[in-house]
Formats: C-alpha cells, sequence, structure tokens
C-alpha cells in the first residue's frame, strides 16, 4: 500500500502554516490570533483548559471552519484544496447507533477520493483492509461500531484517516476515558503514522503524556500561550497563565505537579458545530 | 382454498382497484427508502412540515386548473421548494432555531392553503382528498407520474448513495473531503417535497410524515447496516400498501389510514420483540444474564 498525495504539494512548505487566526461564535471569540506552524511529519500534542478552542483551531486547520480573519495553508495552499486533511472527532461526538459497519466507517475515507457516480473497487476494498490491519482492528470489519470498545472506535476513525490517504490528522481529545492500555494501542499507531510521514495534531488534557510523547506542545487558550519544547512550554509560569483557576500547581521539591480539571469533555464543541 | 384465492383477487378485478395497489406499493418503496435519511438526520418534523406546507400549491392548482389533476402535482411541487429553502433561508440568516422556524412557516403555509380552498363552495370534500388522500381516484396518467418521480427519487438515492451517507453520518468528515454538504442537504429535500407531492393521492399530506418515518423506524431495530435497512424499510412499506389496502376494501375503511395503522403495528411489534434492540428482548436477555449470575 502507497500512501501519496494525489494534491500536488509544494516542496518545502509547511505542513501546517497557521497566522493570525481569529474566530468568533456570535460574540464570543474562540480563537484570538492563533498562529504556528508545524513540520511534515511533526507530532503536536495541544493542551490548553475545556473551552479553550482546540476543537475550533482543528476544524479550522481542516477547512470546515472559515476564521473571520488571517488563514491556515497546508502544504503552501488553502485547506479547501486539499482531501489529505483529516479530523477525528471526540467519541461522544459521534453517532454509535448509526447503521454502518467498521468497513463501511473505513471506506467513508474513501469517498472523496472516488468522486461522484463512482463505487468502491477492489483496489479500495483492499485499502481498507490494509488501513484496518494497520490499526490492528482486522478483525473488527463486521462489526456495528456501537459494538465497539472506546479504543476500538478510536483506532477504527484512525483506519478511515488512513484510509482517507491523510497527510495531516487532527485527533480531538482522542485519550480521553480510554484506559492505560488503550492508550498505549494509540500512541503505537501515531508511531506508524510517523514512519509515513504523517503530521499529527492532538488535543489532550494529560499534560505528562503531551511532555513525554510529542515532538512540541502547543498550550492554548484562546490565544497561543507558549508553543515549542515541553519543557519550555510546560513551565509553571505558563500553565498558571493559560488555565487560570482551572489548574492548581503545587511545589512538590522535585518539581511542580499540575491538576487539571479534566472531568468534562466536549464542552467547547457546543457551538463549534460548522453546520 | 377457493375462499382465501378469492380473497385476495377479488378486489384486483376492479380496474381502479388494481391502480390503487400499484400507487399504493410504488409510494410505500420510495417514501420507505428515503424515509431511511429522514430517520436518521433527525428530520421527521421537517417531512411533516412538508407535507402540509404543500396544501396552499395544491389549494392554487385546484383553483386555477378547475379541479384537473396534472397541474396540482407541480403547484404541490412548486409549495413544497418554497417551503424547504424558506425555512433553509430562515434558520441559517436569522437568529431563529431551525424547528422554529419549520414551525412558523409550515403552519403558515397550511392556514393559507387552507384558506385558498375554503373560497370554493364545496370545499369540504376537496380538502379531505388532500388531507387523506384518494386512492381509489388515481388515473392510468397519475399511476405513471407517480411511477416517474417515484423512480427518479430511487435513482438518485442509489447515485449519490455514499455523498448521503458521509452527510448524514458526519458532516465534519463530508467538509474535510469537501463534499458539498448544503448541495446535498436541499437535493434531499427536493426529493422530499417530491415523494410528499406525488404521494398525496395515495395517503394524503396529514398522514405522509407515517409513510416516510414508520418504515424506516421499523428498519432501524431490525437491522445494522444501511442498505439492508433501505431494503427492509422497503418491504415493511410495500407489506403495509398491501395490507392496508386489504383492510380498508373488506372492513370498509379509509385506505391511507389503514395502510398507516399497519406500519404502526409493525413498529410496534418490532419495539417490542425486535431481536437485538427490542423492549422486551433486552429485558428477557437481562434477566437471563442476571440468573445467570
Amino acid at each position: 500500500m502507497r500512501f501519496h498525495p494525489t494534491h500536488r504539494h509544494q516542496a518545502g512548505q509547511k505542513s501546517i502554516l497557521v497566522k493570525d487566526v481569529v474566530v468568533r461564535y456570535g460574540d464570543v471569540t474562540a480563537l484570538d490570533g492563533v498562529s504556528l506552524d508545524v513540520e511534515q511529519g511533526e507530532r503536536v500534542a495541544v493542551v490548553g483548559p475545556n473551552g479553550s478552542g482546540k476543537s475550533t483551531l482543528f476544524k479550522v486547520i481542516a477547512g470546515v471552519i472559515q476564521p473571520q480573519r488571517g488563514g491556515v495553508t497546508l502544504f503552501g495552499s488553502a485547506p479547501r484544496q486539499h482531501i489529505c486533511v483529516a479530523y477525528v472527532p471526540q467519541r461522544s461526538l459521534v453517532d454509535w447507533s448509526f447503521p454502518v459497519n467498521v468497513q463501511d466507517v473505513v471506506m467513508m475515507g474513501r469517498v472523496g477520493r472516488l468522486g461522484l457516480l463512482r463505487w468502491p473497487t477492489r483496489r479500495d476494498q483492499e485499502m481498507v483492509r490494509d488501513c484496518l490491519e494497520m490499526v490492528d482492528a482486522t478483525d473488527l470489519a463486521r462489526r456495528q461500531i456501537g459494538e465497539l470498545s472506546g479504543g476500538q472506535q478510536q483506532r477504527v476513525f484512525i483506519a478511515r484517516a488512513l484510509a482517507q490517504q491523510a497527510e495531516v490528522v487532527l485527533l480531538d481529545e482522542p485519550m480521553t476515558g480510554l484506559d492505560v492500555a488503550a492508550q498505549k494501542g494509540i500512541l503505537a499507531i501515531l508511531d506508524k503514522l510517523r514512519e509515513l510521514r504523517v503530521t499529527v495534531l492532538l488535543s489532550t488534557h494529560d499534560l505528562n503524556q503531551a511532555a513525554e510523547c510529542f515532538d512540541r506542545v502547543l498550550l492554548l487558550n484562546k490565544s497561543v500561550f507558549a508553543y515549542g519544547d515541553a519543557a519550555r512550554v510546560l513551565s509553571s509560569a505558563h500553565l498558571a497563565a493559560a488555565y487560570g483557576d482551572q489548574l492548581r500547581l503545587v511545589d512538590s521539591g522535585n518539581g511542580v505537579l499540575a491538576f487539571s480539571d479534566t472531568s468534562c469533555s466536549g464542552g467547547e464543541d457546543a457551538h463549534a458545530d460548522h453546520s | 382454498m377457493q375462499t382465501i384465492l378469492e380473497f385476495v383477487v377479488t378486489p384486483w378485478t376492479y380496474a381502479f382497484m388494481g391502480r390503487a395497489f400499484l400507487a399504493a406499493v410504488i409510494v410505500g418503496v420510495v417514501s420507505a427508502v428515503l424515509g431511511t435519511y429522514v430517520v436518521l438526520r433527525g428530520m421527521a418534523f421537517m417531512g411533516d412540515a412538508l407535507a402540509h406546507a404543500i396544501l396552499p400549491g395544491v389549494a392554487v392548482g385546484y383553483l386555477v386548473g378547475g379541479g384537473a389533476r396534472g397541474p396540482l402535482l407541480w403547484w404541490g411541487l412548486g409549495a413544497g421548494l418554497l417551503a424547504a429553502f424558506g425555512i433553509g433561508g430562515i434558520s441559517r440568516r436569522a437568529q431563529v432555531r431551525e424547528d422554529t422556524a419549520i414551525g412558523v412557516i409550515f403552519s403558515g403555509m397550511f392556514a393559507l392553503g387552507i384558506v385558498l380552498i375554503s373560497t370554493v363552495g364545496s370545499y369540504a370534500t376537496d380538502l379531505t382528498h388532500f388531507l387523506f388522500g384518494d386512492i381509489l381516484g388515481v388515473g392510468a396518467n397519475d399511476l405513471y407520474v407517480i411511477a416517474g418521480f417515484g423512480a427518479l427519487v430511487l435513482l438518485l438515492i442509489v447515485a449519490f448513495y455514499k455523498e448521503f451517507m458521509v452527510i448524514s453520518f458526519d458532516p465534519v468528515l463530508a467538509a474535510t473531503l469537501r463534499i458539498p454538504d448544503r448541495f446535498f442537504h436541499y437535493l434531499l429535500l427536493v426529493m422530499l417535497a417530491t415523494t410528499i407531492v406525488v404521494s398525496l393521492q395515495t395517503v394524503g399530506l396529514a398522514l405522509m410524515v407515517a409513510m416516510l418515518v414508520t418504515p424506516a423506524a421499523t428498519a432501524s431495530l431490525l437491522t445494522r447496516r444501511l442498505p439492508s435497512m433501505m431494503a427492509v424499510s422497503a418491504g415493511i412499506g410495500v407489506l403495509a400498501a398491501l395490507s392496508g389496502l386489504y383492510i380498508s376494501y373488506y372492513a370498509n375503511v379509509a385506505s391511507g389510514a389503514a395502510i398507516v395503522l399497519v406500519c404502526t403495528g409493525f413498529f410496534a411489534l418490532a419495539f417490542l420483540f425486535a431481536p437485538r434492540k427490542g423492549l422486551l428482548t433486552t429485558l428477557l436477555a437481562d434477566r437471563a444474564a442476571r440468573t445467570a449470575d
């Protein structure tokens, strides 16, 4: 199986370039002058309190939401010119009772490549099989999506992103609600994505994981508080500035312990629906 | 044996009953298949509203056409499209929720239809036909129109199967695949309006939403994938159309209502006894699991 761009990407361009993006929902500002750049194949963790605009940022990068100001380029051109960017939604926002099985969901990733009035060919079916194999979900192919565990659901949606031949994958809080083993499974898949030079942005509430498993960390709360190496970004000064009351910092002699309120997920999506 | 055969065959010996059966079956299939998207996309209220909103169109056609059937269809279709785009436009531009916009537009248009029809002296009978159908009055020409538009709607459902599935399951995926979400949503509304208008004679607009929603809702309890949901929904639509008409013929009750009641019966059965999702089935399974512990 070959994962390759069908759209021409300009050489030497950043995988993702976000410039001064502002998004407002009515009177509420969701993103206020956000800028960042991500290299191809890089893996970036996006952290920030609930309602900090993580989902909105992902949807702007995916070209689903148009910012009021500023803009995004992927490999040098506007997101809407690409179908190589995949958004993996928060699990709580998916209709798990929809009458589709795992194969059907992964095949949906092929729809953009197929075009109108074309049915999936044997090649597409093989591709779906390969993608399921990559996320270690071959035996789930015929399961109804509502019968999957949280980790399985997440892996199936990553397989869909692979079937889409995505070169930029945006994962919206994929670890929320998963046990340690399932989280390790996702991280192992992220390693495979890195080998394929796929750029990954992942939002999370787990600051430790963000620090340990990612190339760079973006600390976001409507605007960028810090972006770069975990050690520099996750300093107590930055965290206190970004989280305010939502985070308690305790100096424990061996370093700073951070406690954040991660109990509610999905809150920031209440008005992030693009339709 | 003889009597059963007679029971089944007798109604067909009348040409008008034969046409009624054919019309009911076509309408049953088309609305049941299209209805899967109505159910999956949560558009039941929209479907009901569209059905009621075509009344002013039908009324104008009725007033200018002097009872001719042909123009009714086009006027009704026009009103249905106006309502579909009007609701979409209002809920997108103004600060009005979509269901509120639906409520305002459909009741307004329905009232306009009644006012228009009531300007004619003997309007009660005609209004009844629009509201509850007039399946025994289906002519050969009507049948061609029903079959033609029905085939067109089914063709579109097959042709854009994967696009409709993606925009219904995951609008954000549709957006990242650059599938024109809004175009397909409006196409679905146009198909809905078309189906409602050609079904007008069979069930009438008051009960139309049942033909769209009930077979599909029943099928959703019995199936796990979209193609089988569509097939089962269509099967229920056909069964309900046939048995409803027989009931109507022998018990001498309103045909559209009889068809709808059969649909409701199927739904009740599935709701209670569906293998995986039925109420009693899951209760019994839970109890069995608890005693096993």
